[in-house]
């Protein structure tokens, strides 16, 4: 990420609705050119977030900065900024093309013909200019709403939800698109999600919000395989959370301690203090019949009873009941080699000691969190 | 008038009806057929037949025979066409001054109102709570010459010291302009209040300023409302007179006031009611005109 003039840049953003604290002091920069993803779930301030960006909204503190320039005071029509709405809000009264004309006009653009015109080809439209909005489906309308933003070329682009409408299939279809579309204009997207796989297939960084703030910022891999608290480690996918107690270091690894088996943990993945959660990610386990030996080096929990065993296709999913009462779910590939286990069959987990990740906090805040969405 | 309904129904979503609902709603349909009938076509009829007559020739007031003698409507244009004209000036001029005022009004109620917006509603329309006849003469003493409305405005010099307003046009249409307001003030209200406050955002968004955003989107949402409203104002203004019967002089002299006057003082029915016909046909062309234009996006 090489820093760039246009970089949009916040800076201790917080806006406060009559006493409650809807986004709470945002650090944050991203780069132009970036697909940057805001996740988080239903009122954790991410529309407030695009809204004070977009200036719909007046910050109660801190600034924005476009590049060098400060937008914080600017009105909507002086930033160089275009949002597609959660409802993607187009003039009901014009034509299609009017719609996508409206900015240029606004600008007073020379050729606003030829750019609304191509604007609606980027998006495929192009033989529906003289329709009215109300005669288009729903992902036409979508599509309208991003070539009316587009087209303006602003520095950056804000998207809430833009496919939060449409169903399941046309979402991927739209969601191969709109990368398409941002590659292809090089502009800086915002784009807000509470749909965590669309944050993580299209988005070059994300971030995940909860109650105003931000959580963990970064790749999508990097979220996803070491979550920097229990609120991401839940809210990206499943994850398996066991509390443990510290019992000493070997070389890069800490050691822990469940119920007397020892595990092993990346240090530099690890939180330093406190309490502290083991974490793995289902996917990651492997299991054996209790009778089997385990290969040495891996992390390696016994004793563990299956409890239900789930079959999903692809995948197998268990919940397998451990000796201190908590069960963890394991999904096994159904390669057709490994063994198959069925209900109250006596197993053992194993996974690579790499794939742990340490987590402050204690057992029950995250897991709760896991019901929203 | 399909302009007045804000959301056109598509003909295909209304349900289709079966026999026995078909028959249910002709019964519904029934009283209001009635009132229809007995009250608005007999009537109309009756005066229609009424414009065509001529005195019986008994010499007494009152009596006419049928004679279809349509140089009637001729001969009430030809001696009062300059009635006509001013009617209608006077109530064109006090529509768009209720437009004027009642906009920015509605405008207010719906978007900036908050918590207020019911009771500035009931401000609206709180004036129909006494009698329109009194609150007209009432105005006779803010607009009296040495009233103190008048008096102050002159000393601020916002008016010439010179200017008659008691029993002038401008206390008639001023007088028509407050009397109308609240029916031009609702319809454009309920048309406001509607609009997505998402639509003028996504105006500001889009590098419109405030007053861009107003031209081109708010304005052209509340069209149903501007249409309503000015048809209810200036449909019954064209055909006011107490206006210019309490505020007025004999130079103001509305159709309103000569009708009245043909019907009650002199007891010459057919003219009256040629009159009646002509202001009617006259104002419904006036409307057909201006809703079509309306419809099409020419007054957007
Ligand atoms: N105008 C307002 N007045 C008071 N509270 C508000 C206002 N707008 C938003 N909030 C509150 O601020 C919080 C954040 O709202 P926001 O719309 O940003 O959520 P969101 O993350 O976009 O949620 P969703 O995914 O449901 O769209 C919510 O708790 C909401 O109730
Ligand atoms: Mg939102």
């Amino acid at each position: 990420m090489t820093a760039s003039r246009s970089d949009l840049r916040l800076t201790g953003l917080t806006k406060r609705f009559s006493g409650f604290t809807a986004v709470d002091g945002l650090d944050l920069t991203i780069s132009q050119g970036e697909f940057f993803a805001l996740l988080g779930p239903s009122g954790c301030g991410k529309t407030t977030t695009l809204r004070m960006i977009a200036g719909l909204e007046e910050p109660t503190g801190g600034s924005i900065h476009l590049g060098d320039l400060d937008v914080t005071e600017k009105k909507p029509y002086q930033r160089p900024v275009n949002t597609v709405f959660q409802n993607y809000a187009l003039f009901p009264h014009l034509s299609v093309f009017e719609n996508v004309a409206f900015g240029l006009r606004r600008r007073g653009v020379k050729d606003v013909k030829k750019q609304a015109l191509e604007a609606l080809d980027l998006v495929e439209l192009g033989h529906l200019a003289q329709r009215r909005p109300a005669q288009l489906s729903g992902g036409q309308q979508q599509r309208i709403a991003l070539a009316r933003a587009v087209v303006n070329r602003p520095q950056v682009l804000l998207l809430d939800e833009p496919l939060g409408a449409l169903d399941l299939k046309l979402r991927r279809q739209m969601q191969i698109e709109l990368k398409r579309i941002q590659t292809e204009v090089g502009i800086t997207f915002v784009h807000v999600t509470h749909d965590q796989e669309e944050a993580m297939t299209m988005a070059d960084r994300v971030a995940v919000m909860n109650h105003g703030k931000i959580e963990q910022l970064g790749a999508p891999a990097e979220l996803y395989e070491a979550p920097g608290t229990t609120f991401v480690a839940n809210f990206l996918g499943q994850s398996n959370l066991v509390a443990v107690t510290r019992s000493g270091t070997d070389g890069q690894y800490t050691m822990v301690d469940v119920g007397g088996q020892k595990l092993r943990i990346r240090t530099d993945r690890c939180s330093s203090e406190g309490e502290l959660l083991l974490g793995v990610r289902p996917e990651k386990i492997r299991l054996h019949s209790a009778a089997d030996p385990v290969p040495s080096g891996l992390n390696q929990l016994t004793g563990g009873v299956v409890l239900d065993a789930s079959y999903l296709g692809v995948s197998t999913q268990y919940l397998v009941r451990m000796p201190w009462g908590q069960n963890l779910t394991v999904f096994a590939q159904n390669l057709g080699i490994g063994e198959r286990f069925s209900d109250g069959s006596a197993v053992q987990l194993a996974w690579e000691p790499d794939h742990s990740f340490g987590l402050a906090g204690d057992a029950g805040a995250g897991v709760e969190s896991t019901l929203e969405d | 008038m399909a302009a007045l309904t804000p959301a056109s129904v598509e003909p295909d979503e209304l349900p289709r009806a079966s026999g026995r609902q078909l028959r249910t709603v002709l019964l519904l349909l029934i009283p209001g057929l009635l009132w229809l009938g007995v009250f608005f076509v007999v009537p109309i009829f009756t005066l229609a037949g009424t414009s065509t007559q001529t005195p019986s020739g008994s010499g007494l007031p009152g009596e006419f025979v049928q004679t279809f003698h349509l140089a009637n409507y001729w001969d009430a244009i030809s001696a009062y066409r300059g009635h006509f004209a001013r009617s209608f000036f006077y109530s064109i001029l006090a529509t768009l001054l209720c437009l004027a005022i009642g906009y920015p009004l509605a405008y207010l109620i719906a978007f900036r109102a908050g918590r207020l917006r019911n009771l500035l509603l009931v401000l609206v329309v709180a004036p129909f709570f006494t009698s329109f006849v009194l609150r007209t003469l009432a105005w006779r003493q803010i607009l009296a010459d040495d009233g103190w409305v008048v008096s102050a405005l002159k000393w601020l010099h916002l008016i010439p010291s010179d200017l008659a307003v008691t029993a002038s046009p401008i206390a008639v249409v001023a007088g028509i302009t407050y009397n109308f307001l609240p029916f031009m003030v609702l319809p454009l209200y309920s048309s406001l209040e509607r609009i997505d406050p998402r639509l003028i955002e996504a105006g500001g968004d889009l590098y419109g300023t405030s007053f861009t955003v107003l031209r081109k989107v708010t304005f052209p949402l509340s069209m149903p409302g501007v249409v309503a409203g000015t048809l209810l104002t200036f449909i019954p203004a064209s055909g006011d007179y107490v206006n210019a019967a309490l505020l007025g002089n004999t130079r103001t002299t509305m159709i309103g006031n000569v009708v009245e006057s043909r019907f009650f003082r002199v007891v010459d029915y057919p003219t009256a009611a040629a009159l009646s016909f002509i202001l009617m046909a006259i104002i419904l062309v006036l409307v057909i005109l201006y809703v079509r234009r309306a419809g099409t996006e020419e007054l957007v």
